[in-house]
């Protein structure tokens, strides 16, 4: 993991001493509510419902024990003893104070952590593969390159007053658990035939009003100009996206006005002024950041095959869960876990500071002191011993991390809503909850299989409903709160957008929506298809005609 | 006359500057006029004769389009209709590092105290501060941090060829 050395300490510092003299002047009189507002949001500061709402960042997922232990110890100072994993894998403040928020940037920039650039209309915090660094599939760790992309992003100057937010997503790996398509610049580590590293360059992709899947306009772009191609891409998005109006700013549609290829073009032609400049990144640079995200101290160990099938008949709770909240390591006698924040009758993605504690005890003991925060909103212990799987199960069930849903219709993506986000049009947390009510009978699950639902209160589409196997999207209808369906999102191996199933229903006929649609499913599926796979060959018709069949 | 950073000292402004619908007679009649782009355009002939000449550029107008002129200008100023508004950030880059143009770029209209860092170490060395606020509160921002990691013209070099720079004194001295 990255450790600050005495200028990235410097500089959260700094933050925090402008952050609080910006709060100091506002609170003053001495900056308006407009003035204030892109400062405040770029340090991840909402005005929300009920209370402010701040956004920690979890730079691309990595969250070490000591941080998890201090984001603990601030939900009980400052705000109500819990947190909310967001699927951009930040972690949430639902109740600080507003005047507080400069004790709580201290508070974090002692653990090395911020809020910097978590929201508002410049770079955000770049994501990542969860698995990174540990995957099988993996053919390059991408988390040294979202390292030098942090650093790089890090008040330029130049790129804090853009038209719009800009999000990076980074995949090392064979399969994208990035989702790099649906953001603004997907980047895509690889080798090209002489075996050099580099990045295949994906721009225009996002979710929101407008979703689209991003387009390459860089086959192969060597490593050393990575920066200064990004700078190039920025400077025409910076100079020439829309800023007149607020949906039609993002740079996917300055991408669409242009073509890719035309674009492409606009961007090499700036690229050619800074290429080889100072910005060219160096081999040294490059290995002084590698060296954080070396391998831990692993054992030699082997599989355990034996013991935990022997394990599985011992406890046939360990096997349902191990065959869902585990994913393979590249390590023998290694395993990466899951740890489920979607516990039914708790808002996925929530957790207590008594868990916040309870993951840095478990990720010590368990594997290096680290975890990793998952665009489903859960938490990741990358590194833990094959042999001690049982006894870290025996652990979780306790603290109620264990519900082996993981992949399964009751992992449910959802973002805040209408209960906190004052952009809502629809509360989602109970639309959640009532589905996986309906949805507690854990053989049923197993059976549907892989599902991922997906559900967002607004068009923003924080809760990525597009690329839900069924996505669920909260509308207005006439000051009413209602819900539109989709079918055929998804992410992974392909990377597609839903389709809309037909007119939107009201919040208490989900679950009898969501049943009928999974029934569509069983009836319909051969002994291998999951639902994705079903709806592919069957298409959305048979789905809408039993959804809206009239009732006898 | 009202006051300006310049260099981070408030001085007072010597320039005029004339609005988007001034005519060429407005112009000849100063001293120091700051003229719009449009005007230049349509008769730069008239206006070349004028010893300090300053041109300025609202936020959707391009440097590319003054490229050809620089020389003739002692100060190039650049329009923030709204502080929101980061295109001549940009601008500004390019008028320094790719045209190398090194008189005057001033920021005017919306310019506050919390985006003055970004300006300067974009290339502006002037600042023409909404005259409702203290230009000496504003100049407060140019010293809040003392760690840049990228390189713009300010500072040219990015974080990472300074370190290992200073790791290499460090190194040579022991
Ligand atoms: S999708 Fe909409 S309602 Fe949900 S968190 Fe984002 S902005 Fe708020």
């Amino acid at each position: 993991m990255y450790l600050y050395d005495s200028y990235d300490q410097q500089l959260v510092q700094e933050r925090v001493a402008q952050y609080r003299d910006q709060t100091r002047r506002y609170l003053a009189g001495e900056l308006s509510e407009e003035e204030f507002l892109p400062l405040r949001l770029q340090n991840g500061l909402y005005i929300q419902r009920h209370a402010p709402m701040l956004r920690i960042a979890g730079p691309y997922g990595m969250l070490a024990s000591r941080q998890l232990r201090m984001l603990a110890q601030i939900t009980r100072k400052y705000d109500k003893e819990y947190a909310h994993i967001t699927t951009r894998t930040n972690v949430q403040l639902n109740w600080p104070k507003l005047e507080d928020v400069p004790d709580i940037l201290a508070d974090l920039a002692s653990v090395q952590m911020h809020s910097i650039q978590t929201s508002g209309n410049c770079i955000r915090n770049t994501t990542t593969d969860p698995f990174a660094g540990v995957a099988p599939d993996e053919v390059v760790d991408p988390r040294p390159w979202c390292e030098i992309l942090r650093q790089w992003s890090t008040f330029h100057p130049e790129f804090l007053r853009l038209p719009r937010k800009f999000k990076f997503a980074i995949n090392g790996s064979l399969i994208d658990r990035a989702a790099t398509e649906v953001h603004d610049i997907g980047l895509h580590l690889c080798h090209n035939e002489q075996g050099e590293l580099g990045f295949r360059v994906l721009v225009g992709g996002g979710l929101g009003r407008t979703p689209l899947l991003g387009s390459v306009i860089k086959e192969f772009l060597p490593w050393q100009h990575v920066l200064s191609y990004m700078e190039a891409i920025l400077r025409v998005y910076n100079r020439f996206g829309r800023r007149d109006n607020k949906f039609k700013a993002r740079i996917k549609i300055l991408v669409k006005a242009l073509t890719p290829e035309g674009f492409a073009a606009k961007v090499d032609e700036e690229w050619q002024y800074l290429k080889d400049g100072p910005t060219t990144l160096t081999a040294e640079e490059v290995e002084r950041v590698s060296q954080h995200f070396t391998e831990p101290d692993y054992l030699a160990l082997h599989n355990e095959e034996q013991l935990l099938a022997q394990q599985d008949l011992e406890y046939p709770g360990f096997a349902r869960w191990r065959s869902r909240n585990t994913h393979p390591h590249k390590k023998p006698g290694y395993i990466s876990v899951v740890l489920s924040l979607k516990k039914t009758g708790v808002a996925p993605g929530d957790i207590t500071a008594r868990q916040l504690d309870a993951v840095a005890d478990l990720a010590e003991r368990y594997s290096f002191g680290e975890a990793r925060g998952t665009r489903e909103q859960n938490l990741v212990l990358a590194d833990v011993e094959q042999r001690e799987l049982l006894a870290l199960w025996q652990e979780i069930r306790e603290l109620g991390f264990a519900t082996p849903n993981i992949g399964l219709l009751s992992d449910i993506v959802c973002c805040p809503g209408g209960d906190y986000c004052a952009l809502a049009n629809a509360k989602s947390i109970p639309v959640a909850e009532a589905i996986q009510q309906r949805f507690e009978d854990l053989d049923f699950l197993f059976d549907i299989g892989d599902l991922h639902l997906n559900i967002s209160g607004c068009m923003n589409a924080c809760g990525h409903h597009h690329i839900g196997h069924i996505g669920i999207l909260g509308v207005d209808k006439k000051g009413e709160e209602f819900y539109q369906v989709s079918l055929g999102g998804s992410s992974g191996r392909e990377t597609s957008l839903g389709k809309i199933l037909g007119p939107s229903f009201a919040q208490d006929a989900m679950p009898d929506v969501i049943s009928k649609l999974i029934g569509v499913y069983l009836d319909n599926r051969t002994e291998e298809e999951r639902f994705i796979d079903t709806y592919q060959r069957i298409g959305l018709e048979p789905f809408k005609e039993k959804v809206y069949a009239p009732h006898h | 006359m009202p006051r300006i950073i310049k260099n981070r000292e408030v001085i007072e402004d010597q320039w005029t500057l004339l609005p988007a619908d001034a005519d060429v007679q407005d112009a000849l009649d100063c001293r120091q006029p700051i003229i719009p782009l449009a005007l230049w355009q349509a008769h730069a002939d008239q206006l070349r004769s004028i010893a300090q000449l300053g041109i300025w550029l609202d936020s959707n107008e391009l440097v590319e389009d003054l490229a050809q002129d620089l020389e003739v200008f002692s100060l190039v100023a650049l329009n923030f209709p709204v502080f929101t508004d980061g295109r001549h950030f940009s601008s500004a880059r390019l008028l320094r590092e790719r045209y190398a143009f090194k008189k005057e770029v001033r920021a005017i209209g919306d310019v506050l105290r919390d985006q003055l860092l970004m300006m300067k170490r974009c290339g502006f060395d002037a600042f023409a501060v909404r005259d409702d606020r203290d230009p000496h509160d504003a100049l407060r921002a140019l010293d809040e941090f003392s760690v840049q990691y990228q390189g713009a013209w300010d500072i040219p070099l990015p974080l990472y060829r300074r370190r290992a720079a200073a790791s290499q004194v460090a190194v040579a001295t022991v």
